[in-house]
């Protein structure tokens, strides 16, 4: 058993000359990292049980809170890290795989940070937003560019079924299940006022949220949790999820404590069982299957819902997009590996699939070789962090971006990366009512509007500068970037030049 | 240094034009002299007109105008056109020798149409198989360009100040119902006669002044249907679009006019629900042709012209009218200079056409 001992990663610092032991500390941590010594009237703590997320931080009303990481270091080495050998501890006491959550923390190259946006000089007048008009809107589906004219000439103006954005951003899949109802909810609500979509994840729509499904995508995963058919007619699009960055290749699982009540109803699972979503679709195991499903979703609802093909970026990805841009989809989201999840085996998340600024220039560029880049529409996703990202991601060519790492840091996460424990003290990855009470749904919705609309405002100013009034001049436009310190092979992938160039 | 085309050379301009609508001939010394009151807005890196009406003995055949810079390019696009064409006529273009026009190119003239055979086993119209012609020559024959592929049309282009190429083209010997010029401001030394103004294809020609900003997401978009961008011009990807939605795809030039200069979303909405109905689902269609940044661009096209500003008029463009005359430039002092005693004279907003038709039966058609 020592042998499995390992050191706290993090210490709990508390000022005890601010600490007035009003054990607010202790009421807020899920976790039991703080208690009250009746001993000495002090708080103490156990370092051992704090995952970093600061709610205590944050809830001290004297600031008399801090955690850092912990000094205590193995003989450090660049080859068998901390990690590294913890882990191996780890396993070897458990004989089971690691779980974890959230995007990788490993130190990929992040290839947003290498691309430069441009700006107008002389040649060319910047527009103020703020004083010329400056359009966000984008429409997802298909636009094929044959047209067709009634007997008197009239242009018929009927197209593939579309969403309609106000900004290209859409909050990404997250099931209710995996995040708590007031953070759906939250997602919900914002969505509706900002005109743009949430999206249920795999485990059902709760009814109370039906009435905004013309801000919802729903989503039919590979363990068809929750889906009937007046689910799948209640959103304004319908996402087969075949695959998901974080953890391409793999399932999901929600535990069974957490499929209780409301979540097993939506789920449309006994209580107390494990919701468990096998790796593939067991309808689909080739592309010509894929397409069977598209038109069954599409003949369920009448033909009047887009299709969205959710794949992971992996390696063949231009390829599988192609595929998928044949099968009748008339959306395909692409989610790159550093994206997140509320659970997964470590070491997939850490080492499996292709970031999403590689792929997204792959699939693009392929798509438009063939010919076929409007019989299609992309959302990018898979860790995009603020505006500036948006502005590449589409520049690059997409259509629009998913985000929800990012929604959730709007609704209180602090990335502890522990939403697998099922304790989330910021009420938002947690079935455990006293701490789902503890995110109030129109606080969520009001800091994912402020979110977004700030987002917005700097898209436009970024396009402003371009001198771009319209995102759709925008979209595929990559002489707006330029590459810092990339190697020629990464620029092509990227199709880029390089800055200075 | 790279030419255009290995690069982008962004530029600034004149735009200059006149038009009958009854179809009477003018002469192209007229807009010689109005391109040259507007000499500041040219640096003398590029000059150009396109004449409408100007061949009517041939005007049922293509009229290729083409740069040869070797003995060579010529012999092997010569060889490629007897392929694919019955040439009726060709000559080189006359020239006059000017102080200020130096490093000229060989200049061709071929009056031609397609091979039948040929043409029947492309199963393509007439047009599409000359296009595509075009587009392979200017894509695969080194040191060969085609400039100019119209009907009773032809452009006149050169690396000068325009009024020094239209001396150099005596053009004083054509007369035709429209003219447009070009006076060009470029940020680069393009020392290439290719990358002159107007561009043109089939019987479009294009000036333009401007720099648009949606460059990228407008060649990367008209890529995908057969076009090849090989100028890396505004003017050149403008003209693929126009060919693309107008002949291509059979809209209407006032349609043409509402994707690629696209009312804003709170004009569309103040719109009859029909109006708003289409002009939403050409928005939506063609969201990858809408050109954004500033631009005024000349459309020369068989039997007419449209002026078009961009939708937010980054660009002067004024157009005057008097009697069957239509003159349109990026200054007034341009037109002026034409025809002093205007009846009208107007700015036209931005995105919105302006389209100039020849009466039916005038000649010149």
């Amino acid at each position: 058993m020592p042998k499995d001992y390992i050191y706290p990663e993090f210490e709990i610092v508390r000022n005890e000359g601010r600490c007035t032991v009003c054990r607010r500390c202790e009421e807020q941590c899920a976790n039991r990292a703080h208690a009250f010594d009746a001993a000495t009237s002090r708080m103490t703590a156990e370092d051992a049980r704090c995952v970093d997320c600061h709610r205590c931080v944050a809830m001290c009303p004297a600031h008399a809170l801090k955690i850092v990481q912990s000094s205590h270091t193995f003989r450090p080495g660049a080859n068998w890290t901390r990690d590294a050998i913890t882990d191996i501890h780890r396993q070897a006491g458990s004989g089971g795989a690691l779980l974890t959550s959230m995007g990788t923390p490993k130190d990929y190259p992040v290839y947003w940070d290498k691309l430069l946006i441009n700006a107008s000089q002389v040649t060319n007048p910047s527009i103020d937003p703020l004083r010329e008009p400056m359009e966000t809107k984008v429409f997802l589906g298909q636009k094929h560019t044959h047209i067709q004219r009634d007997e008197s000439g009239r242009i018929c103006t009927e197209l593939h079924p579309q969403i309609t954005l106000a900004t290209p951003i859409l909050f990404s899949a997250m099931s209710y299940g995996s995040l708590s109802y007031n953070a759906h909810e939250s997602l919900a609500r914002a969505a509706q006022e900002l005109g743009i979509c949430y999206n249920s994840g795999e485990g059902g729509l709760h009814e109370d949220l039906y009435h905004y499904g013309p801000n919802t995508i729903v989503q039919v995963a590979s363990g068809r949790f929750g889906v009937h058919p007046g689910y799948l007619k209640a959103g304004a699009a319908i996402e087969i999820k075949m695959g998901q960055g974080a953890k391409p290749g793999i399932g999901g699982h929600l535990p069974a404590e957490k499929v209780m009540g409301d979540v097993s109803r939506t789920r449309m699972i006994p209580q107390g069982t494990e919701a468990i979503s096998p790796a593939p679709h067991h309808d689909i195991y080739s592309i010509e299957d894929l397409r069977q499903l598209v038109y069954t979703l599409k003949e369920a609802t009448d033909y009047k819902k887009p299709i969205i093909v959710k794949i992971a970026a992996v390696h063949n990805i231009s390829a599988i997009a192609s595929g998928v841009a044949r099968s009748g989809a008339d959306i395909i989201a692409i989610d790159g590996f550093r994206g997140g999840t509320g659970a997964a085996p470590a070491r997939i998340r850490d080492n499996v699939g292709i970031p999403i600024e590689l792929a997204l220039a792959s699939v693009d560029a392929r798509l438009r070789e063939e010919g076929i880049r409007g019989s299609i529409s992309i959302i990018a996703g898979g860790s995009i962090r603020n505006s500036a990202d948006v502005v590449r991601a589409i520049a690059l060519g997409a259509d629009a971006v998913y985000i929800a790492t990012g929604a959730l840091l709007a609704m209180g996460c602090h990335l502890c990366r522990s939403c697998h424990l099922g304790r989330c003290n910021w009420g938002i990855a947690t079935q455990l009512p006293e701490l789902v009470s503890r995110l109030d749904p129109e606080e969520g919705k009001r800091r994912l509007v402020n979110l977004i609309t700030a987002w917005t405002y700097e898209i436009k100013e970024m396009m402003g500068g371009m001198g771009i009034n319209s995102i759709e001049a925008l979209k595929g436009n990559r002489l707006m970037l330029r590459g810092i310190g990339l190697t020629q092979k990464e620029l092509d992938i990227l199709g880029v030049l390089h800055a200075g160039e | 240094m790279s030419i255009e085309g290995q690069v982008r050379i962004p530029s600034g301009c004149a735009i200059t034009s006149v038009f009958s609508k009854s179809g009477e001939n003018i002469s192209g010394r007229l807009v010689v002299d109005s391109i040259a009151t507007m000499h500041e807005r040219s640096n003398g890196l590029g000059g150009g007109f396109a004449g409408y009406g100007i061949y009517p003995q041939y005007k049922d055949l293509y009229a290729f105008h083409i740069f040869y810079d070797t003995l060579a390019a010529r012999q092997a696009c010569e060889a490629f056109i007897d392929r694919h064409f019955d040439v009726v006529n060709l000559s080189k273009i006359p020239v006059r020798k000017h102080p200020n026009i130096i490093d000229e190119p060989l200049i061709w003239r071929y009056f031609l149409t397609p091979l039948p055979t040929k043409l029947k086993d492309s199963q393509l119209d007439e047009s599409e198989f000359t296009k595509r012609c075009v587009i392979r020559i200017n894509d695969s024959i080194e040191g060969a360009y085609v400039f100019s592929s119209g009907k009773n049309m032809g452009v006149f282009k050169a690396v000068g100040y325009p009024e020094d190429v239209g001396d150099f083209y005596r053009l004083e010997d054509y007369e035709g119902y429209c003219w447009t010029a070009h006076g060009r401001y470029p940020t680069n030394t393009p020392g290439w006669w290719g990358g002159a103004h107007p561009f043109a294809l089939l019987g479009y020609s294009i000036v333009h002044n401007g720099e648009i900003s949606s460059y990228d997401a407008n060649r990367r978009f008209i890529e995908m249907y057969g076009y090849r961008c090989n100028l890396q011009t505004d003017t050149e990807v403008i003209t693929y679009i126009v060919d693309f939605l107008h002949r291509r795809r059979g809209l209407t030039l006032a349609e043409v006019a509402s994707v690629i200069a696209a009312p804003f979303w709170t004009t569309i909405a103040t719109k009859p629900a029909e109006e708003r109905e289409k002009l939403t689902y050409l928005r939506n269609t063609f969201a990858s042709l809408l050109i954004t940044g500033p631009f005024s661009i000349l459309l020369g096209f068989d039997g007419g012209i449209m002026a078009l500003n961009d939708r937010l008029k980054l660009r002067s463009m004024v157009v005057g009218e008097r009697g069957d005359r239509v003159y349109i430039a990026s200054e007034e002092c341009a037109i002026r200079v034409m025809e002093p005693d205007l009846e009208k004279l107007w700015a036209p907003r931005g995105g919105e056409p302006v389209i100039v038709r020849l009466n039916a039966g005038a000649q010149g058609r």
